[in-house]
């Protein structure tokens, strides 16, 4: 367990400064098929349970700003932007969902709903923003790991 | 996968579409007797059926603030504008009432500013005469843009057109400033990679984490805001936008800003300027 936490701090810290780690694909390198992704960013599978840290977390997906999610209710304020999370589980495969989460325009064209993992968005980025993704790879493996519960 | 997606969609899934939302309310604003037009039928070529007062997206409790001046909390703000108005400065000494008069005859003037000026080359907006005027007749050095000065004064000049339609010059030499401001409503900005139009134009109605997207119209400008404590230009409202999407907003008084307003200005023609309005 310790390694395990050791571990994911440290692809946690690679992801923030954008540079490649061996075992992560780079936002540059990440190979879409019809919109989805077959194979991991990390090689490993996500946690649900950060996951679901990460898509209440204003700071991180602040997925709740868009998407009304029952599984959340707790949390305040869902957003009416996107689709209900309920049961997207059933509608998407792991590989579609990180595709989505990814490059949300690869599945989405002129979706108002941000790509998280990569690194050329929108003019005039602010400075502390520029060239980084949103979130790290390992927070996108747990985001989809979290979506992938959300089943009817 | 489309397939899957037009399913879900069919099966009442995507209930949160783009026209869904709980929308503007039906309530209408008049304050002292003053009825105030907060909702125009828009003209063919625009983008929306119908163009909104941000007013009409806010809280039963936040309209009633603008409802009546006495519970306006911008109103002390008006009181600093006036006490500025007649007070003598510069190396003229001599006070904006000295050379204009009653401050009620800057009636009209928020409706249609920006406006363009010959001498300038350039649209200036209210903020840009009231630095003249200081500079070239009042022998001062002019306010910041954000300064109380500022917003006290462009509060007292814009309330004196309270009612009045949003009426700014679109064609001749505004034509090119239109068109500029446009290009940047629908340039996606920031790492959140957004345009003014993805939430004002396609989103308003819905809500947005907490907060309930209006179209993102001007005639209220400047606005106090619960958030700031105070009164705010419509430039920091701009930069308040980009920066929540992680762009980098350009100055207040920038070209840019200027041509924003302008566009949103036409874009909204028709709606009341309820200066200074309330929001949250
Ligand atoms: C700014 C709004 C916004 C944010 C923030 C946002 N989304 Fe979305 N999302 C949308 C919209 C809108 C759609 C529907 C696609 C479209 O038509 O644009 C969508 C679609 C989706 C879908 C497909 C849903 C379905 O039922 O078909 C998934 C999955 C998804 N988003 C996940 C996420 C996750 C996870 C996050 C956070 C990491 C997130 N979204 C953040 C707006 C957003
Ligand atoms: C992520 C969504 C989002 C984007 C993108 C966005 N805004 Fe906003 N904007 C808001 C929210 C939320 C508010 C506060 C509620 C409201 O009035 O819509 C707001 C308020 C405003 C208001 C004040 C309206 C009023 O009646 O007081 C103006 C003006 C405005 N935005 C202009 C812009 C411009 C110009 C852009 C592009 C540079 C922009 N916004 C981009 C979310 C957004
Ligand atoms: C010494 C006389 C003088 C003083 C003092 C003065 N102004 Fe002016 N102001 C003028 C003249 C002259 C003009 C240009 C003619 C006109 O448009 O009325 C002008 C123009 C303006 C305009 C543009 C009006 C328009 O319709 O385009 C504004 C706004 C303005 N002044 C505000 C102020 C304010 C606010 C003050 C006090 C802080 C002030 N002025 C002080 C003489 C003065």
């Amino acid at each position: 367990m310790p390694r395990k936490i050791c571990a994911a701090a440290i692809v946690t810290a690679i992801g923030l400064t954008g540079e490649a780690w061996a075992g992560t694909i780079s936002p540059d390198s990440v190979e879409f098929e019809d919109g989805a992704i077959a194979a991991s960013l990390t090689g490993v599978a996500g946690n649900a349970e950060t996951g679901r840290k990460v898509f209440a977390n204003r700071k991180q997906g602040n997925c709740l700003a868009c998407h009304q999610n029952e599984d959340l209710r707790a949390e305040p304020f869902h957003g009416e932007v996107g689709p209900m999370m309920d049961g997207v589980a059933d509608r998407w495969t792991e590989a579609e969902l990180r595709g989505i989460v990814v490059n949300s325009k690869m599945t989405f064209d002129g979706t108002i709903m941000p790509s998280f993992y990569r690194t050329t968005n929108g003019a005039r980025p602010l400075e502390k923003f520029e060239g980084k993704t949103i979130l790290t790879a390992e927070q996108v493996e747990d985001v989809v790991a979290y979506l992938l519960t959300l089943k009817d | 996968m489309r397939q899957l997606f037009a399913i879900a969609a069919a099966a009442g899934f995507i209930a949160a579409s783009a026209q869904a939302g709980p929308g503007p309310d039906e309530d209408q604003l008049e304050i002292d007797g003053l009825k105030i037009v907060t909702e125009v039928k828009a003209p063919d070529d625009h983008p929306l059926d119908v163009i909104y007062s941000g007013w009409r997206f806010r809280t039963d409790e936040t309209q009633s603030l603008q409802m009546d001046d006495f519970e306006n909390p911008a109103m002390v703000a008006v009181e600093y504008g006036i006490e500025l108005w007649d007070t003598p400065a510069g190396t003229s000494n001599k006070s904006c009432a000295d050379c204009h008069g009653d401050v009620e005859d800057m009636a009209g003037l928020k409706a249609i500013t920006p406006k363009w000026d010959e001498a300038a080359g350039a649209p200036l907006t209210l903020e840009d005469l009231v630095n003249r005027s200081i500079k070239e007749h009042q022998g001062g050095e002019g306010w910041k843009w954000e300064s109380a000065e500022m917003l006290a004064m462009t509060a007292l000049i814009g309330m004196q057109s309270r009612g009045m339609p949003v009426n700014v010059q679109s064609d001749g030499p505004m034509a090119d400033w239109v068109e500029k401001g446009k290009d940047l409503y629908y340039t996606r900005v920031g790492q959140l990679d957004m345009s003014c139009a993805n939430c004002h134009e396609d989103n308003n109605g819905q809500y947005i984490r907490a907060d309930h997207l209006s179209q993102g119209n001007t005639n209220g400008f400047p606005t106090y805001r619960f958030k700031w404590q105070g009164l705010g230009s419509l430039h920091r409202r701009f930069s308040g936008c980009m920066k929540n999407i992680r762009a980098q907003p350009f100055k207040r008084g920038s070209d840019e800003f200027t041509a924003l307003e302008i566009y949103l200005a036409t874009r909204g023609a028709g709606l009341g300027v309820e200066s200074p309005s309330v929001r949250n």
